[in-house]
């Protein structure tokens, strides 16, 4: 393919998965909104599949002269500029910074408004031959909807949901491969872009660090992190009537000094039960 | 209860999935007035396998450019019976035919979505909804006031419908066919050839990165592994998980288990699938990994490690031996 292709990447931060997370207390009433304890002081990460997304697209950019990807990222500004020193050094992007609440409990619409919006004011951006990516769901929300909304409210019709593979051939048009039900994959081909994919994780082993890219990145970052609007949710209409942690704690029977083939014969008993 | 719209897509054989019958078994349990919306290439059959459910009014959305789960066709589709039902809650199985194109849906009616829901309820006369957040470490119980509101409820969570099948009076609703750029040209099965995903499986076996590792010799028998793992499956038709830090090997040049993918990891970015049992082998590890098996109501483990995380209080029984040992038994019995 010879026309430049121009990625945008949808992803923000989420606290580091090995973090013990907890919901904070909150004030009785269906206004406030949930949160986690000590959110902001949690070490944080871009979310895995963001970041699949992210590396997705820029080795599709490296593939064809030209091309450039952006990141655009909705979350508090100094949590971003945080995340931002470790991303940065991965891939080559343009930081297009949104400063708001990247809580798992943020209503996924008002984030596709603001994401979109975002998009829509990126300078010298030719929507008709955009790739718009970002992960098929997130680490916090989960919800797997965000990106859907993004592309209705820019007028993508052509969406694709657990990538694990695009190919771009040399007519403009592209193989995808998407998760579906019992481990396999559905394979579709469409005709030209503009188009959404949500990728699950792909094939890309997470890029090692290139101060280099770091160094040329960081550049923008700053600036773009200094000049961040402003994007609260307001989860208008939205209540939560309880978040909990799980509290069922197993009662463990403990086999042990048992020859294995008792054990076998135990286990494959318990298979057998209905 | 508000007028419920359940959606429901056709399976490639022109039948109903039981994803969809969950569905359905949730929406009646809801007890509010209930129309169905049916996307395919021809919806009769699976109109009248549940044509005894109750349901007021049976709508339909039907033809070849609807038979491929595409985003462009399922979404014109849907948003055509919603638009037809005037519904104020719409309910479908959390599908990935459904969850690629109910989302935009749901932005195009000027709504809200919500996706894995567990749990439907009434809180106030309204419709609640309890789904899990951060992968599955919190839950909560929430409630929309835009309409509509789209629910995706999370396969394996309800029971499915199980009535007598009954002649429906479908009310076929017309739209202009949408134009769309893609065509599926179709499926994939993972590069071992062999189906080891099996979401209807009565148990889930989950191998962990002790699998690959040097055992008591000081040799690792990545082949035997493989060999066991795979009989296993075979002879108890198990679906396969694997721990994150085993479908990762692969992508760091150590020895690996050919069959294992991304696609079969549960956990931290994995699946949290939905078995009634749950045989894990080699798993260590505390949140998140455990998560993956959060959903699993009768777990049992294998390990060599009696203070494990992955299986102390998590695990109903936990086997302390050699998974080699007990599954080349197992295997025989089997």
């Amino acid at each position: 393919m010879s026309t430049p292709l121009q990625i945008v990447v949808c992803g923000s931060f989420v606290p580091d998965p090995l973090q013990t997370l907890e919901p904070a207390s909150r004030p009785a009433g269906p206004a406030a909104a949930p949160s986690l304890k000590n959110e902001m002081m949690l070490p944080a990460v871009l979310d895995p599949w963001a970041g699949h997304a992210l590396f997705e697209a820029a080795r599709l950019a490296r593939t064809v002269a030209g091309s450039k990807v952006w990141l655009v990222s909705l979350g508090a500004k100094a949590k971003l500029q945080q995340v931002m020193m470790t991303v940065a050094q991965k891939v080559p992007f343009e930081l297009v910074a949104l400063d708001g609440p990247a809580s798992g409990f943020g209503d996924s619409y008002e984030t596709a408004e603001a994401l979109a919006a975002a998009i829509e004011g990126i300078a010298g951006l030719d929507r008709d031959r955009l790739l718009l990516f970002g992960g098929w769901e997130s680490a916090s929300r989960g919800a797997g909807s965000t990106l859907q909304m993004v592309g209705e409210r820019l007028g993508i019709a052509e969406q694709f949901q657990g990538v694990d593979q695009l190919i771009v051939r040399d007519d403009g048009s592209f193989e995808v491969l998407e998760r579906v039900e019992g481990g396999r994959h559905q394979v579709s081909v469409c005709g030209g872009l503009p188009a959404v994919l949500g990728w699950a994780t792909g094939n890309l082993p997470e890029p090692k660090n290139n101060p280099q890219i770091g160094m040329i990145n960081m550049r923008a970052v700053m600036p773009a992190l200094q000049k961040a609007k402003a994007a609260p949710l307001a989860n208008a209409g939205l209540t939560f009537a309880s978040v909990t942690l799980p509290k069922q704690q197993r009662e463990t029977r403990i086999v042990k000094n048992v020859p294995a083939e008792e054990i076998a014969r135990e286990i494959a008993a318990w298979i057998r039960e209905d | 209860m508000e007028p419920i719209l359940l959606l429901a897509h056709t399976e490639a054989d022109g039948t109903l999935g039981r994803p969809a019958l969950e569905a359905l078994s949730a929406a009646l349990a809801l007890g509010g007035p209930l129309a169905i919306g049916l996307v395919g290439a021809q919806v009769k059959p699976a109109a009248d396998r549940i044509g005894g459910c109750g349901a007021a009014r049976f709508l339909a959305v039907e033809g070849e450019a609807f038979a491929q789960p595409r985003y462009a066709t399922d979404a014109a589709g849907a948003e055509a019976l919603c638009r037809a039902a005037g519904c104020a809650i719409v309910l479908a199985a959390g599908t990935s035919r459904w969850a690629r194109a109910l989302p935009g849906v749901a932005y195009r009616l000027g709504g809200r979505v919500d996706t894995h829901v567990a749990n439907l309820g009434e809180r106030d006369g309204a419709l609640s909804v309890t789904r899990w957040f951060y992968r599955q470490r919190m839950e909560a119980v929430l409630s929309r006031a835009q309409r509509p509101w789209v629910v995706l409820l999370d396969p394996g969570c309800v029971d499915p419908w199980t009535g007598a099948p009954a002649r429906a009076a479908v009310e076929v609703v017309t739209i202009e066919h949408p134009t769309s750029r893609t065509a599926v040209s179709g499926y994939r099965a993972p590069k071992s050839g062999e189906q080891t995903i099996r979401p209807d499986a009565k148990l889930l076996f989950v191998a962990g990165a002790g699998w690959t590792k040097k055992q008591a010799d000081g040799a690792a028998h990545t082949a035997e592994a493989e060999e066991l793992i795979l009989g296993f499956l075979r002879a108890s038709r198990a679906s396969l998980g694997g721990s994150k830090s085993l479908v990762d090997l692969s992508g760091e040049g150590e020895a690996v288990l050919r069959f294992m993918t991304h696609m079969n990891q549960v956990g931290q970015t994995g699946s949290t699938p939905r078995h009634p049992k749950g045989l894990s082998t080699c798993c260590h590890g505390e949140e998140p990994h455990v998560v993956g098996w959060r959903f699993i109501r009768e777990r049992r483990a294998i390990n060599l490690d009696a203070n494990c995380g992955w299986a102390r209080g998590k695990a109903d029984v936990l086997y302390v031996a050699d998974a080699f040992e007990v599954m080349r038994h197992l295997n025989r019995l089997l």
